[in-house]
């Protein structure tokens, strides 16, 4: 294509300014470690990622639990989705493997929530295993009972947005700002929030694998009828 | 001037975002474009994860960490978006790339079905 020599150059040129401007950065930057160290004992945990996601910053993650139910809303709207046609179900190997690590991967992600905090884990860790473990189950043709149940995966889905705005506002009757948890008790408050946010984490990371709405009824689609979805 | 420890790093974001960039712009594909744009969101983080190293203090900055966590899990769900995007694209023209002005113009020129449009995600 005759563009690519000026888009390279540009590129180049990107390449550039972006390695000057790294290089330039102060050696020994102040970062906010201090910062967040200096209050971590009040924040409820001592894992300062988990102070900073829900306690210091933690509107962030609440527009973000909007951003991902916002993704998978459009998501539906868009699409139907497709059962996974080159499944697991003809091979009785991996899913006899499936029934022993679908029930660890869902007893870890606890675990992941429950150790973030104090190490590194939480919400986003144990959602996105949550939502492996729920990828696997739809390629091994399983869990089509709770796909089917659409009221529940929508309850699911807002759980963590509705559960966090509700926190949000319990507190803020309380203490007076937003998310702005009272004294001594900010560990419990994280702890409701973040179980919320792993199940509608997990839930629409594993659901966008599908690629769109659940088909109802059995889920199964149509297959091979390419003019269904036009 | 960050220390040599950390400067292949920040130097490698810098290339990874740059090479994403590229790509964004010379591929028509909307899969390769929506490849590109993670390549480009992977570099960001690589940044920031770097930034957060080399601060001084008993451990790593969480803020950019918290930052990049939050990052990725909306970048995956960004992407489930651009891809369902891309198949309603597909849908409506049958092709998996957006049109230029001159093919909205002469659609008698393209030919519909690419030998492209099968080589994702079986169709339903």
């Amino acid at each position: 294509m005759m563009r690519r020599l000026p888009l390279g150059i540009l590129s180049l040129a990107l390449l550039a300014a972006l390695s000057w401007a790294v290089l330039s950065l102060p050696a020994k930057p102040t970062g906010l470690t201090e910062a967040s160290l200096a209050r971590l004992a009040e924040s409820g945990v001592t894992n300062p990622v988990t102070a900073v996601l829900l306690n210091y910053r933690g509107y962030d993650t609440l527009l973000e639990v909007g951003v991902l139910l916002l993704a998978i809303v459009a998501v539906w709207s868009l699409r139907r989705g497709e059962w996974p046609t080159g499944d697991l179900r003809d091979r009785p190997l991996l899913l006899s493997l499936l029934r022993v690590v679908l029930p660890v991967l869902m007893l870890a992600a606890g675990y992941l929530l429950w150790i973030g905090a104090f190490a590194p884990g939480g919400a986003f860790q144990g959602g996105a295993l949550l939502g492996g473990a729920l990828v696997l189950a739809m390629l091994g043709g399983r869990g089509r009972r709770v796909l089917n149940h659409e009221r529940l995966l929508r309850t699911g889905l807002v759980a963590g947005v509705l559960v966090f705005a509700t926190v949000g506002a319990v507190a803020m009757g309380l203490t007076g700002g937003l998310l702005q948890y009272p004294p001594g008790s900010g560990g419990t408050w994280i702890m409701v929030i973040e179980s919320a946010a792993l199940i509608s984490i997990g839930l629409t990371l594993g659901l966008l694998y599908l690629g769109g709405r659940p088909t109802g009824e059995n889920g199964n689609v149509p297959s091979q009828n390419p003019s269904s979805h036009a | 001037m960050p220390d040599a420890d950390h400067r292949i790093y920040l130097l490698a974001g810098a290339a990874l975002f740059a090479i994403g960039f590229y790509s964004l712009l010379v591929q028509a594909h909307l899969l390769r474009r929506i490849m590109a744009l993670n390549v480009m969101g992977s570099g960001v983080f690589l940044v920031y994860i770097a930034l957060a190293a080399q601060t001084p203090g008993p451990i790593p900055d969480p803020v950019p960490h918290a930052m990049v966590l939050t990052g990725i899990v909306v970048s995956v769900c960004a992407t489930a978006l651009a891809l369902a995007l891309a198949d309603r694209v597909q849908a409506a023209t049958g092709r998996v790339e957006l049109l230029d002005d001159e093919d909205a113009a002469a659609p008698s020129d393209t030919t519909p079905v690419a030998s492209d449009e099968h080589k994702g995600k079986p169709s339903a």
